[in-house]
């Protein structure tokens, strides 16, 4: 990690690694909405939109990740002030709320058909709302200060706090009895979700994960050149 | 303790005797709560209907608006970083201004809370379980407010961000508080919410100072 702490390594390995990345995102959302749209069989109940499941869950578990990531990004920058942890967690939080959005929307869009309403106030959706908003929290305090390194600090110390939230969604389908259906794939007892349904989901989730990887590196890529060319302006050349 | 006893005593007088703080939020309380049978209409029962969730979400609004004057005066002329040479840990000093804060705006909001619900028409039998959902939720709001007003010190158009921040977090106390004084007037037990609320209340009490203390050593720096 001390030798990840130095940009210039960082570059070379992140350069390195962007292509695969890139290379395994096409390749996991190719091939996972191919399965998903034409190979994975429609429910019995409910017919053709559970294919919405496909963009769906895999964007409500990036939401969840994403911000982990995030919050364990910043406690390692304010804990052992490592440089580029502040930076990922900077270039995370976007990507996380966006991710939110879909889940948001694409659960907005599912529940239309299958539940009669874009919107419920149960726990799960509420829980996850606050979660974007956390990300919209986090984005706004970092720009909000004259001093760069204050804000970053301080949105450090939100997205910690925020952590909380994160057992909440996960836990929230059951210690409330909710219209959200509870977890089916990550339970103990294995899987409730059948086969054919369950590999398009998890090949889409991989696609999601390295998209997601794919695009930390080049935010990261660009914060540091950017961090660069604003040294050079400057004419310092720390 | 001695110290904490005086950093409480110090923030209260200054709370009570500089343009009397404590009023405006109860006047913004009972304004925000009136406003509601104006906008809605009169009828009793449609008023007792939303009476609990009117009172709770005019209580965050006030608590939020009184956010900025727990540490803001003190950064301004000084003082904070006058305070932070105390021996006291800074983590003590921020559960002491909460205790400071929360006595000259939660204490004002939870004995206003039963005379405005009686102008909303709240059912009386919820009235007990109601004053003991403000008793335990809005020492959470001081507290987890306090974390917002620290991280906000000194940033741009610190008002609006304020909110954005902490609003989200409020929302739980939001939910138990009103399940809470619901159940009681619709004759439900109201001792699971209330018993949430004071978890709410013992996790908030144990985490928020290290979180505002922390966010108030950066704005020192």
């Amino acid at each position: 990690m001390a030798r990840l702490a130095n940009p210039t390594q960082f570059l070379k390995l992140s350069a390195a690694l962007l292509p695969w990345c890139a290379a395994a995102a096409a390749l996991g959302l190719g091939l996972g909405l191919y399965l998903a749209l034409f190979v994975a069989p429609p429910d019995y109940q409910q017919g053709e939109a559970v294919r919405i499941m496909y963009v769906h869950v895999p964007s409500a578990w990036m939401a969840s990740l994403v911000y982990a990531v995030m919050a364990a990004g910043s406690a390692v920058g304010l804990i052992w002030r490592h440089p580029l942890a502040h930076i990922a967690a900077e270039a995370a939080a976007p990507l996380g709320a966006g991710f939110t959005l879909i889940c948001l929307v694409s659960g907005s869009l599912w529940g239309e058909p299958m539940w009669g309403t874009w919107w419920v106030w149960d726990a799960r959706l509420t829980s996850v709302l606050v979660l974007f908003f956390l990300y919209l929290g986090f984005i706004a305090l970092e720009h909000a200060f004259d001093d760069k390194s204050r804000g970053t600090r301080a949105a450090a110390i939100l997205a910690l706090v925020g952590v909380v939230n994160l057992p909440i969604i996960k836990f929230s389908v059951d210690w409330w009895n909710t219209l959200h259906q509870p977890a089916s794939v990550f339970r103990l007892g294995g899987p409730t979700i059948a086969a054919s349904m369950l590999w398009p989901l998890m090949v889409m989730a991989a696609g999601f994960l390295f998209f997601f990887a794919a695009l930390l590196l080049i935010r990261m890529r660009s914060a540091l050149m950017e961090a660069r060319l604003r040294a050079l302006a400057f004419g310092n050349p720390g | 303790m001695s110290q904490f006893v005086a950093l409480v005593g110090r923030d209260l007088r200054l709370a009570f005797r500089q343009g009397g703080d404590w009023l405006n939020v109860a006047a913004f309380f009972a304004l925000a709560v009136i406003l509601f049978p104006l906008g809605v209409g009169p009828e009793p029962e449609l008023l007792a209907r939303i009476s609990a969730g009117v009172l709770w979400v005019a209580a965050l609004l006030a608590a939020l608006l009184s956010l900025e004057r727990l540490f803001q005066p003190d950064w301004e002329d000084g003082s904070l970083e006058a305070l932070a040479l105390m021996p006291l840990p800074l983590e003590l000093q921020v559960l002491a201004k909460c205790l400071a804060h929360w006595l000259s705006t939660g204490l004002i909001l939870t004995l206003a809370a039963p005379v405005l619900a009686l102008v909303l028409h709240f059912d009386f039998a919820g009235m007990g379980a109601l004053v003991l959902a403000m008793l335990l939720g809005t020492p959470v709001l001081s507290l987890i407010g306090s974390v917002g007003a620290a991280l906000t010190l000194g940033a741009r158009r610190g008002g609006v961000l304020l909110s954005l921040l902490v609003l989200p977090l409020y929302i739980p106390v939001l939910i138990f508080g009103v399940a809470a004084s619901e159940a009681a007037s619709l004759g439900f037990n109201p001792q699971p919410a209330l018993l949430l609320l004071a978890a709410g209340l013992a996790a908030a009490l144990a985490l928020a100072p290290w979180a505002a203390a922390a966010a108030l050593r950066l704005a020192m720096e």
